[in-house]
């Protein structure tokens, strides 16, 4: 029998084929926290009496969540970081770089055939890259920077295949939605999630992206994606490791296949207060919307900006809308591909790369009552702040077309 | 460490990280008698005046979804909680909760049968919890996990032993 995407890739890296279910040792090659993780990260590296960090060029901090700082508090949490950057010798993206999940791909951290842990759950993401990556807690994080090994449980894979050509109006983000609204948000907890199909196939790194950073909204212990000549493009100039392209077999073991049909799909929702309570956005046409966010670690890429500005264009946002690239590599695109200027003349507030208010931690809180439709990929409860506004979660189209006109739109077929 | 006794707060499915600990207090404290006084403000604003040591939540499926903050097991630790006992539980709060030394178990029907207010007692070793005359059996927790739970979470199990148990025998 062949080997899934994950075993191939911790297969690599102990020399042998692993069994589901065992429990490995694996090298890390890059790893993350980010300033809501980062702090707890320092206080238990320090109090075990960890002395140095094992690899100063695989440990990486960003200051993305609440970035700018709003508040007293917050900035000595991330001077805190700062000045453990630096007793280091450690790489530390500050404000304005953007979003973690962004920028260690564009930097070159992630490569096929890597292990990427990040202390944070979306990590997930950069599976995209046929990379084994999770996310884990802040001690666990101390205990990677201090011998940079870390255990993992062998994960079964769920694949969900997708299969045929989107319709005009359906991106990946509605797939991805999709998939979590059939397998449940636990539905697979503990398990690799592996994206296949002649439709995954097709996407760019973008859009591929999107998929694996929401994997772990069906519980997800990482999402992955077969390398090829798509990931070699994005990869080039970056990484300094050879380029090598991985994929499961065909004939490898998963533990359940969700069959995707890209062309019956039409534009989906998430709806309070759950990513899995999901719903077609046609049966919310023409309910007012009162603030539109566009960004983050799912949505916040130059593809994501561009369809929001093509939509946006010469006309006036009818929904207060926020608009954030995902970090200052998109910015500068966007901006010289004159993006951001027809966002900010059609009325979006366009913000610094980052988290933005995907996170309720500083910026861009709705108010009680309040409708928010989000290109994030959560929707729980105070998700954004506010315990009593109402979040859906939806694609870059979907979300422009409904700040255009303040209401529920599904978009287009054009 | 090794049993348990403590009185039930029960609660539903999908108890996700916002509504253990809102991400609008992680972000500016780690000071967690402070972030503590949230604890699951989300599911129960009331948890935290209400809950005394030794307590025991008891939870659906899913339990600690969502973000990887483990300001969640820290603080349902420092509310006074003595362990978690739920159907199943997100991947990186049940690492994370060992990691902080808060003992947490699957055990779904134990879990379908204790309400708020019955007193249980968990048996970490044997994989056993007992409610009133009814005895619910449980994975034991693999003996790796129970080393650093012992060790009081892996800061203490790193101290106390100058490296990780799994970097030796990874079992």
């Amino acid at each position: 029998m062949g080997t899934t995407l994950a075993e191939k890739i911790i297969s690599r890296k102990i020399g042998r084929e692993p069994s589901p279910g065992e429990i490995v040792v694996l090298p890390i090659d890059a790893a993350m926290a980010h300033d809501g993780t980062a702090p707890l990260m320092i206080k238990s590296f320090e109090e075990m009496g960890a002395k140095k960090v094992w690899d100063r060029k695989r440990a990486i901090f960003v200051i993305d969540h609440i970035s700018p700082s709003s508040n007293e508090g917050t900035s000595a949490l991330h001077k805190m970081m700062r000045d453990f950057a630096k007793k280091h010798g450690i790489t530390l993206y500050d404000v304005g770089e953007g979003i973690c999940h962004q920028i260690l791909p564009e930097k070159g951290y992630v490569f096929p055939g890597g292990v990427v842990v990040g202390a944070d759950s979306h990590t997930c993401t950069h599976g995209a890259f046929a990379t084994f990556a999770t996310g884990i807690g802040s001690t666990d994080m101390a205990a990677v920077f201090a011998s940079g090994k870390l255990w993992f449980k062998v994960p079964e894979s769920l694949k969900v295949n997708v299969t045929g050509k989107f319709k005009k109006n359906v991106m990946s983000k509605d797939a991805i939605i999709y998939a979590i609204g059939e397998v449940g948000a636990d539905g697979a907890t503990y398990k690799a999630v592996e994206f296949t199909g002649d439709t995954v196939k097709g996407m760019t790194m973008d859009s591929r992206m999107t998929m694996t950073n929401m994997a772990i909204e069906m519980g997800g212990k990482t999402g992955l994606i077969a390398s090829d000549s798509t990931t070699k493009e994005f990869l080039k100039g970056r990484i300094d490791v050879p380029f090598i392209e991985l994929s499961g077999d065909k004939d490898a073991g998963y533990s359940d296949v969700l069959e995707v049909d890209a062309a019956e799909l039409e534009p989906q929702l998430s709806c309070p207060h759950q990513v899995d309570n999901v719903k077609p956005v046609s049966e919310f046409e023409g309910k007012p919307v009162d603030q539109v966010f566009i960004g983050s670690c799912t949505n916040g890429r130059l593809e994501d900006l561009k369809i929001a500005a093509r939509v946006l264009k010469g006309k006036q946002v009818k929904a207060r809308t926020i608009a954030m690239p995902a970090s200052r590599e998109v910015m500068l695109d966007a901006i010289r591909e004159g993006i951001i200027e027809e966002l900010v003349k059609a009325g979006c507030a366009v913000g610094v790369p980052g988290c933005g208010p995907c996170v309720g931690g500083h910026h861009g809180v709705p108010s009680p009552g309040e409708v928010v439709i989000s290109t994030t990929n959560r929707n729980f409860k105070g998700r954004m702040g506010c315990a009593d506004a109402y979040i859906y979660l939806a694609s870059p189209l979907t979300a422009a077309y409904s700040a255009l006109n303040g209401k529920f739109t599904v978009p287009p077929e054009v | 460490m090794e049993t348990l006794r403590g009185k039930v707060w029960k609660f539903g499915d999908d108890i996700s990280t916002d509504l253990i600990i809102p991400g609008k207090y992680k972000f500016k404290t780690i000071d967690f008698n402070e972030l503590a006084r949230h604890t699951m403000e989300g599911a129960d604003p009331d948890f935290s005046s209400k809950v005394s040591k030794g307590d025991v939540i008891v939870a659906g499926k899913n339990f600690g979804c969502g973000s990887s903050r483990e300001q969640a097991p820290v603080v349902i630790k420092h509310a006074g909680v003595s362990a978690v006992v739920a159907k199943s539980f997100a991947r990186i709060f049940y690492r994370n909760a060992f990691n902080v030394g808060l003992p947490v178990v699957e055990c779904p029907e134990a879990v379908d049968k204790v309400k708020t207010g019955d007193v249980v007692e968990i048996s970490l070793r044997e994989g056993k919890i007992k409610a009133g005359n009814k005895t619910y059996s449980f994975k034991p927790i693999p003996a790796f996990l129970m080393t650093i739970l012992q060790d009081g979470g892996l800061v203490n199990h790193y101290k106390k032993r100058g490296g990780f148990i799994w970097e030796k025998e990874p079992k």
